[in-house]
């Protein structure tokens, strides 16, 4: 099995490339390539061809998206704590930020959709069978819609490391599964959210796949104590920002 | 030209495999109204580079048009907080299917009707390994499209579904997915 020091150093050949790229005049990679190798299970699964623009098409179904509304949430949705008879196990936490578009217009109304291990790193997933305790008390899903500020947030318990077969030794941060939707199809956003500090950042190829710094930060919350609830909860904030057009970008002449 | 965002955009994450239990939903790939005498099937198999079935994809489709863009694709029970399935009577545009172990998804839907000449359904495919979903999608027929129209014709034709000539499979389409190499369906980006 591939050993955490061929990753690691594979994860070194790929920022030391992109920083070649950005010396070079190239632009900056927000995203991750789809073409990750030291995420093993990338090497099969990406596309070789370049993908094909659709440039200015004002008719593109993909320029308007899905709606949700009050039909799709329930009002514990957002309470991952709540959604049994006991309490979960772990430290309790609240995450809440904004939903925004590249201009930094909250996006209003909109479904947000969370999953997570438990505070043990254990899924409620059948195909997960790590030895960690599962909890009785905790699934682990949750939804929102966003508010008329794009203001989401959630109550739910800090999710544990757990460990992955990419490579021997592969560990996980601590991280919580976000899908969210935009106005338009092309804002669809699946992505993780992770915790300050975590020791496991340089470790782990699946946040390193963001090659770039500043964009790689912006995976991770901020501990603000203005959001911990007194003998209650420990806050995090953490902003989303949605890429790709929107219908109203090409009306307003983008 | 666009211009840089001011707000730079979240990083996209993969899917991973454990989404399982949390997206996809009762339901999810029965997008037309109960019994509605003109729903059609689209189905296929996803498969990786090395032509293998992908087990743990998950497709979203949608399609704009008349009637379409209301909620309740994933209506819910303020009792339990189960999942109601749709109500039956509207059509949401929305569906969102897993493939199942052997890499197959089917989606029961209503012919898409925008935009003008030629419909098609929007696809959006997340997966275990993929870092960033991926669009593309399904024309029900070949015919004059600007999309279609700039695509070499082997290219042209990983968008076409095929219609299912087996009577038994009564108004089927055929739409496989192929992530890499021979035969690699055409995905988009927008700009
Ligand atoms: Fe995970």
């Amino acid at each position: 099995m591939t050993t955490q020091r061929e990753i690691t150093a594979e994860m070194g050949a790929a920022r030391g490339a992109y920083e070649k790229r950005l010396a070079d005049g190239g632009g900056v990679e927000h995203h991750p390539s789809r073409a990750y190798a030291p995420y093993r299970s990338s090497v099969l699964r990406h596309p070789h061809r370049p993908l094909v623009a659709v440039e200015g098409d004002p008719e593109a179904v993909e320029l308007s998206g899905p709606v949700f509304g009050a039909t799709d949430v329930t009002a514990l949705d957002c309470d991952l704590t709540r959604q049994h008879t006991g309490e979960p196990l772990g430290e309790r936490i609240t995450v809440s930020g904004r939903l925004l578009d590249g201009r930094g217009r909250p996006v209003r109304r909109q479904l947000i959709e969370v999953w997570q291990a438990n505070a043990s790193g254990r899924y409620a997933h059948q195909r997960d069978d790590h030895p960690a305790p599962l909890d009785p008390n905790f699934t682990g899903v949750g939804r929102v819609l966003t508010g008329d500020d794009g203001g989401y947030a959630f109550t739910t318990v800090k999710p544990g490391a757990y460990p992955w077969r990419n490579h021997d030794n592969a560990w996980r941060p601590a991280h919580i599964h976000f899908s969210v939707f935009g106005e338009a199809f092309t804002q669809r956003l699946v992505t993780q959210m992770y915790f300050p500090g975590d020791p496991l950042f340089p470790y782990d190829p699946i946040l390193q796949s963001v090659t770039d710094e500043r964009a790689r930060q912006r995976l991770v919350a901020v501990y603000d104590h203005e959001l911990s609830a007194p003998e209650f909860s420990l806050g995090y904030r953490w902003d989303i920002v949605l890429d790709g057009p929107s219908a109203t970008w090409i009306e307003e002449g983008r | 030209m666009p211009d840089t965002p001011a707000f730079p955009p979240t990083p996209s994450q993969t899917v991973g495999p454990f989404y399982g239990y949390a997206l996809p939903f009762p339901g999810g790939g029965d997008v037309a109204p109960a019994g509605h005498p003109d729903a059609i099937t689209v189905h296929g198999v996803v498969h990786d580079g090395a032509g293998a079935p992908v087990p743990d994809a998950l497709l979203e489709f949608w399609q704009g048009g008349p009637g379409t863009g209301l909620p309740g694709s994933m209506r819910r029970s303020p009792v339990n907080g189960g999942f109601l399935g749709r109500n039956g009577v509207d059509f949401t545009g929305f569906g969102r299917v897993a493939t199942d172990a052997d890499g197959h998804y089917a989606l029961r839907t209503l012919p898409p009707r925008t935009p003008a000449p030629l419909p098609y359904l929007s696809v959006c495919v997340f997966a275990r390994g993929l870092m960033h979903h991926l669009y593309t999608r399904v024309y029900l027929a070949d015919g004059e499209d600007a999309l279609l129209g700039s695509l070499e014709p082997a290219r042209r034709a990983t968008l076409v579904a095929a219609p299912e000539e087996n009577p038994a499979r009564h108004r089927a389409y055929r739409f496989d997915i192929r992530l890499q190499g021979e035969g690699e369906t055409v995905f988009l980006e927008f700009h």
